[in-house]
């Protein structure tokens, strides 16, 4: 019984570590899968962190800082656009671009501001996205097995944690229902086969990469205002790549994308859970192996499934108009 | 209604220094099938493009149905009921045949309903016009036949009146290509007007109601095809009596320089598209592979040359077992005398952004002659570069000017030198004069004979089959990743159409 | 094809449209100065005067800029075999092991002289080392080579810091770092070079791998220009199919390059731990892995591009902390915002102004831009 209450805790924690690595990882979809290669994500959300801490902590209030949020993250978005789809550049070096000037920028902004050293103040509840409790979970608390799981996993979340499994679904929706969807798959396929439809290509994925902005925004806004209490210089510490890598684990679809965070955010709980815990082999591990845990997941999971994933065959490439 | 479907009026379309199409004046009445010839680079695909709103003329007016039009993007032309079916399908390889139908004329924002219309729609068009598909199929499993008839439904479901095709046989065997013009005769019947841009002459011989002869961005002829003759064309479209087959003496084969058994290779996707060939090709003879693109020659000569593995079987060269279903490095097949031009030079002959020089060493940059230990003597490779310059006319003669700077004609011709200037005992050629303009083909076509009388072993690929009947000795056909016949180099054009279309060899030999 | 229909001459193509995105680049990070409320002219002005104003100041700018020389090499010769290497910081941080073992081992038995070129093989070796995973990982199973490197970077971030505050340290010390080296583990300093010219320098950092930066600038041009193994790497490079038609092993080479391009990184590691700090400590590298991309993509990659790219970054360090005194909102991450700018604008809208500067170079002198005579027909 108590390993199964551990196992909720853990998994309830999964929950929550999962969520930036989902919301930027289905950004990175939209992007992706109408062809424009964007390693940005990790840039705008450490701006969509910056802008929601810095806009709750002068305004107090959640749901603005969620908008400056994504609107900052569309703005980088639409930089990244505006070199990738209209002057055709390296799509690569656009996006660590972007993610140099975010790092920097939030740095610079936040001492000027806030003269906390880069930092914005601490928050208070109010200015946060706090914990919702689902109806009827407190009753259902005591019931064995089942309320337990309905109190601690399923309720008790941040609202924006319920908005992420929304949008994984909503994505697979608007993807293959709807006519947006199959124009956006359609020029992450064959561009050409999309210009010659009488589609503007450019128009298209410039669409795809505001959807990207605004759930980095999203994504920022959760680290900053419900993981955390206020924004850290650096503190998406590479989440932005692994969304990246979980996304190429999932071969570019929502569904197993969804999977592919969990799957991150289990072994995360799982690393902290078990920090501090002599293993029965290896003893005490230091404490930077678990910081790096992530980090070598992500590349042992990139060597081990990548040869068989096949990105959309446009990815990365500017479409030029042959003469 | 207007007598002509479409009339350009004065056309005129400049690519910086390049001027494509020169006030080109053309009539098609409709409910005829409309030709349109010329070489590569003659302009007829830039005239096409600006038809169908892909380019903007630079001055000129185009009228559909006697009143003027303006066509600024493939919205506009579709809406003017102009259709087009594009050399290079433009097909979304991983979508379904519906879901390629409807892209671009969905009809609104949810899909369901746009798949159901389409879906009745195409059922309809299937009876009207014979066009038969399977509208869930996956189109990058279809064969090419079959997706080109996904083109033209595309352009049909948008309710084209004016149906263009380019280069649409490129591709198709002999009786696939029959089934298209039927199909065409068709699309005439129904009121439909139809434009046929090809370098074929027998198509437009078959099929045309009228031709249009361009040649270096003009209009220089305009004709009803039963006025006129294919010689007479040929003419045209060169601006000079042409040569169609080349002076050549007779054939003296030798040994047997490579030896290929029971071949056998798979793409990536796992289909064989080389089945259990076996075929040599002796000193002193050129042997010719005929075939539609994608019936497996391009694989077949890249496992040869070492850029691609084999599945099972031997390659001999010189009587040396190669052992081709492990890497067999390209570097030692050269030592060893063989020398491969590749089908496609830009991206795989040269490359592109490096210095003339540079590329002449392409492939023998190991060469004791071209290097200093581990340096290149850069003075003997730009040397040695002049030389062949001056050998292969090719011009401009800068050894230091970027490749991609260099016509079509003198790019080949850059590979070729390189290629033959090794003195190889065998020779692959793929595609000899692919994008090549007439004077450098027959350059090309003189030193590939040149080689054979020097007693090299010769393999020639093309799709040409005038190419090949006019350089081979012997020639191979073919069909679906297996040689389907063997032939003598005088063939008749039918006897090998018949064979390339994979109809059963016949008993005794023509 | 897709070239333009018309060229500029050479000294606009690699001189001034670079110029010109670098004078963007620099407007640009102007305006994040005004948006922090100060003088973004005044700023400049500290900046040039911090990093040239005296003998001591140009010593330390050129400190910085030798960091950078091999960075931005390591960046470069990547880029030649097409790969994008941004484990640079990684690669750099993980050469400083290499040196510091040489060093903790050698200094008390061998004189300097003796000690750097080991230390140099072992910077070179654990920096190319350290490539050596991504490289394979990309050459044989496809994975990304830049998300590899990245994580290889937070990765050797959290090897270095558990070496130096474990196993590393002196048992005595609470410090994360090794014990300072002894004289046979230090690299002498160069301030007299610049004494020769009539400055005065106290003292300063700038020490002798400055010269070995020039000296590897001169070999990666010899490799990438001058030799068989660098001629292969650009044809790698431009086409991967023509490199395998031309017999070069598309494993082999991805994975020697990235391992001079890692060992490159790696030597950088020899400026501050060996010529300057004189131990092994933490975060000795302090972004200059980043500082190598814009380097290479200001200087296209080209060494006689690189080491001047070099300079102006070491004067944006050498400037930028003098700044960070006069202007306390604008820390070292202003650095860190232009290193982005001159990325974007060198790297990704490189060709941004070049219609501009095109039409203008066609009105004032059609013929400087070698107009073909008209032709007729298609490609």
């Amino acid at each position: 019984m108590d390993f199964f209450n551990t196992l909720i805790v853990v998994l309830d924690s999964t929950v929550r570590l999962s969520i930036p690595l989902l919301f930027a990882c289905l950004a990175g979809l939209y992007s992706e899968r109408a062809g424009v290669f964007d390693i940005g994500l990790e840039g705008k959300m450490l701006a969509a962190a910056f802008a929601s801490a810095a806009v709750a902590a002068v305004t107090g209030s959640a749901w603005l800082a969620l908008g400056a949020a994504v609107l900052i993250s569309v703005f980088f978005a639409l930089v990244h656009g505006f070199a990738s789809i209209t002057h055709r550049g390296n799509q690569i070096v656009s996006g660590v671009a972007l993610n140099f000037i975010a790092a920097g920028t939030t740095v610079i902004l936040g001492q000027a501001w806030f003269q906390q050293g880069g930092r914005t103040p601490s928050l208070g509840a109010e200015a946060r996205f706090n914990a919702i409790t689902l109806p009827f979970a407190e009753a259902a608390r005591d019931i064995p097995v089942i309320g337990f799981v309905y109190y601690e996993l399923l309720s008790g979340h941040s609202i924006l944690v319920y908005v992420a499994f929304f949008m994984v679904f909503a994505t697979w929706w608007i993807l293959f229902r709807t006519r947006f969807g199959l124009r956006l798959r359609a020029v992450g396929e064959n561009p050409a086969a999309v210009d010659t439809a009488g589609i503007s290509v450019a128009w298209l994925r410039y669409r795809a990469v505001i959807c990207t902005g605004i759930l980095c925004g999203f994504a920022g806004t959760y680290l900053a205002l419900a993981q955390n209490a206020g924004f850290v210089k650096d503190m998406t510490a590479g989440k932005g790549y692994i969304a990246l890598a979980a996304l190429i684990f999932a071969k570019w679809r929502p569904v197993p994308a969804m999977f592919a965070c969990l799957l991150f955010g289990f072994l995360d709980a799982l690393a902290i859970r078990l920090q501090g815990t002599p293993l029965p082999m290896v003893g005490r591990v230091p404490a930077q192996f678990f910081q790096a845990l992530p980090y070598i997941l992500t590349v042992i999971l990139l060597a081990g499934f990548i040869g068989k994933a096949i990105p959309p065959r446009a990815g990365g490439v500017p479409y030029v108009k042959e003469r | 209604m207007a007598e002509n479907a479409i009339e350009l009026v004065g056309i005129n379309k400049s690519f910086g220094a390049v001027h494509a199409n020169r006030d080109i004046n053309l009539a098609i009445p409709r409910g005829t099938i409309q030709g349109i010839i010329g070489e590569n680079g003659a302009g007829k695909s830039t005239l096409m493009s600006i038809l169908y709103g892909f380019y903007q003329a630079d001055s000129g007016e185009i009228r559909v149905n006697g009143k003027p039009a303006t066509i600024a993007t493939p919205n506009d032309a579709i809406a003017a009921g102009i259709g087009m079916v594009h050399q290079h399908f433009m097909l979304v390889q991983n979508f379904t045949v519906l879901e390629n139908v409807i892209l671009g004329a969905e009809g609104e924002a949810l899909l369901n309903r746009s798949i159901s219309r389409a879906r009745s729609e195409l059922r309809r068009l299937e009876k009207e016009y014979g066009l038969e598909v399977d509208p869930d199929a996956i189109v990058e499993d279809l064969p090419v036949g079959l997706q080109q008839r996904v083109e033209i439904l595309k352009a049909l479901y948008r309710g084209a009146d004016i149906l263009i095709l380019d280069e649409p046989t490129g591709v198709l065997t002999p009786a696939e290509a029959d089934h298209l013009f039927r199909i065409l005769a068709q699309l005439k019947a129904e009121g439909k007007t139809v434009v046929l841009i090809t370098h074929k002459l027998r198509e437009i011989m078959a099929i045309t109601d009228n031709v249009a002869v361009m040649r270096q961005g003009q209009l220089v002829a305009s004709r009803a095809t039963k006025d006129t003759t294919v010689e007479e064309l040929a003419e045209l479209m060169v601006g000079r009596r042409v040569l169609l087959r080349i002076e050549k003496g007779e054939a003296a084969p030798g040994d047997v320089m490579l030896s290929v058994r029971n071949l056998t290779v798979k793409d990536s996707r796992d289909c064989t598209v080389v089945k259990d060939v076996s075929f040599d090709v002796k000193a002193g003879e050129i042997v010719g592979i005929a075939g539609v693109a994608g019936n497996g020659q391009s694989e077949l000569i890249e496992t040869i040359s070492g850029i691609r593995r084999a599945e099972s079987g031997t390659v001999s060269l010189k009587g040396t077992l190669l052992d081709v279903t492990r890497h067999v490095d390209p570097g030692d097949l050269r030592d060893w005398g063989l020398a491969h031009v590749p089908e496609d030079r830009h991206h795989v002959g040269l490359v592109l952004p490096f210095e003339e020089s540079e590329n002449a060493i392409l492939g023998y940059h190991d060469h004791p002659r071209y290097r200093k230990g581990p340096f290149l003597d850069i003075e003997r490779i730009r040397q040695s570069a002049r030389e062949q310059m001056t050998r292969y006319d090719i011009r401009p003669a800068n050894e230091r000017l970027k490749t991609a700077n260099f016509s079509g004609g003198n790019q080949q011709k850059i590979v070729l030198a390189r290629e033959i200037e090794k003195d190889p005992d065998v020779l692959i050629v793929g595609q000899p004069t692919r994008g090549v303009d007439v004077g450098a083909i027959e350059f090309i076509h003189k030193r590939l004979i040149e080689m054979r009388d020097a007693g090299k072993a010769v393999l020639i690929v093309s799709v040409e089959l005038d190419e090949i009947r006019s350089l081979s000795d012997r020639i191979l056909v073919m069909f679906d990743g297996r040689i389907v016949g063997e032939r003598a180099g005088d063939a008749s054009e039918g006897d090998l159409g018949l064979l390339m279309a994979g109809v059963e060899q016949r008993e005794a030999a023509e | 094809m897709s070239t333009p229909y018309a060229k500029l001459p050479a000294w606009a193509d690699y001189g001034l449209i670079p110029l010109i995105n670098l004078i963007v680049a620099f407007a640009v990070a102007g305006l994040v100065v005004l948006l922090v409320g100060e003088n973004p002219l005044r700023a400049a002005g500290i900046m040039l005067e911090g990093a040239f104003g005296s003998g001591r100041n140009i010593a330390y700018t050129l400190y910085y800029s030798t960091s950078f020389i091999f960075t931005g090499l390591a960046v470069a010769v990547a880029f030649h075999c097409g790969l994008f290497n941004i484990g640079g910081e990684g690669q750099a941080y993980i050469g400083g092991l290499g040196v510091g073992l040489v060093c903790l081992t050698f200094d008390s038995i061998l004189p300097w002289w003796l000690t750097f070129p080991l230390a140099i093989l072992g910077a070179a070796a654990v920096g190319a080392g350290w490539a050596f995973i991504p490289a394979y990982l990309q050459a044989k199973r496809g994975s990304h080579i830049v998300i590899t490197t990245i994580m290889f970077n937070f990765i050797a971030a959290s090897l270095m810091v558990y070496l130096l505050v474990g196993p590393l340290k002196p048992a005595n010390s609470m410090a994360p770092q090794t014990r300072n080296f002894l004289e046979g583990g230090q690299l002498p300093k160069l301030n007299w070079l610049i004494e020769l010219f009539g400055g005065t320098v106290r003292s300063s950092p700038f020490n002798l791998s400055f010269l070995l930066a020039l000296l590897c600038a001169f070999l990666v041009w010899l490799l990438i220009w001058r030799t068989r193994l660098g001629y292969e790497i650009r044809t790698q490079g431009h086409s991967p199919k023509a490199a395998r038609y031309a017999g070069i092993g598309e494993t082999r080479i991805i994975i020697i390059t990235m391992m001079i391009s890692g060992a490159l990184a790696g030597m950088m590691a020899l400026n501050p731990v060996m010529g300057d700090q004189g131990r092994l400590q933490l975060d000795f590298v302090t972004g200059a892995g980043f500082v190598g991309i814009a380097a290479a993509l200001m200087g296209r990659s080209h060494p006689a591009g690189i080491v001047p790219a070099a300079i102006l970054f070491g004067m944006l360090y050498q400037g930028g902390a003098e700044l960070a005194f006069e202007m306390p909102n604008i820390s070292r991450d202003m650095i860190v915002i232009i290193q982005g700018l001159v990325i974007l604008f060198a790297g990704a809208l490189e060709n941004m102004f070049r219609p501009a500067v095109q039409s203008l170079f066609a009105s004032i002198s059609p013929r400087s831009m070698g107009v073909a005579a008209s032709r007729s027909g298609g490609a």
